[in-house]
């Protein structure tokens, strides 16, 4: 109850921590040619494998060190954020409004709609996800759309399982009855008495999806299966990273750590933004 | 004049051909109560959502025919009865911690109701609301249109949904079991206003009810309800002085009464149910539908 109320004055430290994390690195991402120190993509073997700033060898101008490549590791990280959130955006709202839609005409409607819908989520579902991801980008060809695309398609499931319990359970509710009684048509039930009660539950699987969306697209680009080659992604850093482990550790480590926050980030915020958003524990 | 409800011969099954409704008959005439009275599982609440149009999807009515105001709902497409339902017929719901939608202020809940399906304005629905909000004395109608139902307790939510049904001025109220989720306390108001406003606005109510002393204090007519069939009915009046039925003697008799506090519950006598039951099983024998 306290953390409620904690909540409902806008006070929750989950909702702030996760927000600021969350506020700084998409604003750092969106200015990220005013912001970054130095070119991305400037190779400069003279500097290559700079420690980060408190390390001794360290240069100034490039606080988190550089790659092999002698390329500044902080504005990599930066203009990566601009993937990893255009991706997160784009293919979760794609998935979302895919997964709840149907969802929603599933567990309100019922028989025949539920009984299709449902049969494709299980077959959807017992493809393993990376492998189908790697699959759909082999197929629809590297890009940014396509990695999208690839990830609202495989993603939908995620939505419309946990829509279809909440719309189902809702069908139950007496109100609902009583909407029928007076005499509103099907639809309109769905969406003014359903879809208010279930919205909850879609804005803290969208938040967690984008961080979903962000893992997804590392690993494509871990696999150099997601954007071309030159632009810096998180997941691509990560790669290179990982094979100058024992000479620069801070190429593998700052991206996993900038990538883990954000992640855990988008978890934290949706559950605090549903805690919100839902009257009944306000 | 035609009676505002007319249920005759009404029987439904399960898929498994069970019965649950077995020829039921019986009418609410206009501006009357008519309790309908029986144990959990009779199929009290079954007749009020098949005359409201909401039986779940395994049950099926195969014989009879329900009339409201003389209108035939079995002869209109599902599209005039829906109109017709919404138009006369309003439910005071049993449970209100579920009869009202969580997410959605209680003011536009009640009004919109008016204003789609009634299609009044939105400031005759928002005056007509706030003078039923008054009716179910409610004293700061503001604080409470303005309210989720949450933020309510369980009378003052049943007091908006009593004000709800009322509000559209239907012919026909069922109200289903509408004290049953309520302290005693509160129950006792809460049956008090229902029967206050029914006077002064002449609805016709079907009240189900296990409880005859809600029975007693509410209503002109009982219909005794046993095993989806009706065993007995009569005036109110009549029915206490003189039930004609063992089953309704025995229900008479299994209530506790105020007068002897510390006299042990008595259930329904044993050998009265098993009577019942063998004679119900005797007509299911030959039951076929459409054949009485």
């Amino acid at each position: 109850m306290d953390e409620a109320r904690i909540a409902r004055r806008g006070l929750s430290p989950r909702l702030w921590l996760a927000g600021g994390w969350l506020l700084l690195a998409m604003l750092a991402a969106v200015f990220a040619p005013l912001i970054a120190p130095q070119d991305p993509l400037a190779q400069d073997l003279m500097l290559e494998r700079l420690p980060p700033f408190w390390l001794d060898g360290a240069e100034p101008g490039y606080w988190l060190g550089t790659d092999s490549l002698g390329r500044d590791l902080l504005s990599r990280l930066i203009f990566g954020g601009r993937i990893a959130f255009i991706v997160a955006f784009a293919a979760a709202t794609s998935a979302c409004l895919l997964g709840s839609a149907l969802g929603l005409i599933a567990g309100y409607f019922g028989g025949w709609a539920d009984r299709i819908i449902s049969r494709v989520v299980d077959v959807w579902m017992a493809f393993p996800p990376v492998l189908f991801a790697i699959l759909l980008v082999a197929v629809l060809g590297t890009g940014l759309s396509s990695v999208i695309l690839a990830i609202a398609i495989i993603d939908w499931t995620r939505f419309c399982r946990v829509i279809r319990a909440e719309a189902m359970s809702q069908a139950r509710m007496d109100y609902i009855e009583s909407a029928r009684i007076a005499g509103y048509g099907r639809i309109g039930i769905m969406l003014r008495e359903v879809l208010p009660n279930v919205l909850p539950s879609v804005v803290a699987l969208l938040s967690l999806e984008m961080g979903i969306a962000v893992i997804v697209e590392a690993i494509l680009s871990f696999v150099s299966l997601s954007i071309s080659t030159d632009d810096p992604t998180w997941g691509s850093i990560i790669a290179e990273g990982r094979l100058s482990i024992h000479q620069a550790w801070w190429v593998l480590v700052f991206p996993l750590i900038t990538l883990i926050l954000t992640v855990l980030s988008f978890s934290q915020f949706g559950e605090a933004l549903k805690a919100r958003f839902d009257p009944v524990l306000r | 004049m035609s009676a505002c409800l007319d249920i005759r011969g009404l029987s439904a099954v399960l898929p498994n051909g069970q019965r649950v409704l077995r020829s039921v008959s019986l009418s609410v005439q206009p501006g009357e109560v008519r309790a309908l009275v029986g144990e959990s599982g009779a199929g009290k609440t079954m007749i009020g959502k098949a005359v409201l149009g909401v039986l779940p999807k395994s049950v099926r009515i195969v014989e009879g025919e329900m009339l409201i105001e003389g209108e035939d709902l079995g002869r209109l497409d599902a599209k005039a009865r829906r109109t017709l339902i919404g138009a006369r017929t309003a439910l005071i719901p049993q449970d209100p911690l579920t009869a009202l939608n969580p997410s959605r202020r209680i003011g536009p809940q009640m009004t919109d109701r008016l204003v789609r399906i009634l299609g009044w304005s939105g400031e005759r629905a928002d005056k007509r609301i706030r003078q039923l909000l008054n009716e179910v004395q409610i004293r700061d109608p503001e604080r409470v249109l303005k309210s989720y139902p949450h933020e309510l307790s369980g009378g003052m939510r049943q007091r908006v949904l009593i004000a709800a049904a009322f509000a559209a001025e239907p012919r026909l109220i069922v109200a289903d079991e509408p004290t049953t989720a309520l302290d005693v306390t509160v129950q006792k108001q809460i049956l008090r206003l229902i029967a206050q406003l029914q006077r002064d606005h002449g609805t016709a109510i079907l009240f189900v009810t296990h409880d005859l002393g809600v029975v007693a204090k509410i209503s002109q007519k009982v219909s005794v309800l046993y095993a989806g069939k009706v065993v007995e009915e009569a005036e109110t009046a009549q029915l206490f002085a003189a039930p004609q039925h063992a089953y309704t003697r025995a229900l008479i008799a299994a209530t506790p009464r105020y007068t002897d506090p510390y006299a042990s519950l008595k259930p329904v006598d044993e050998s009265v149910l098993a009577g019942l039951t063998a004679e119900i099983a005797a007509a299911d024998k030959d039951w076929r539908p459409g054949h009485g």
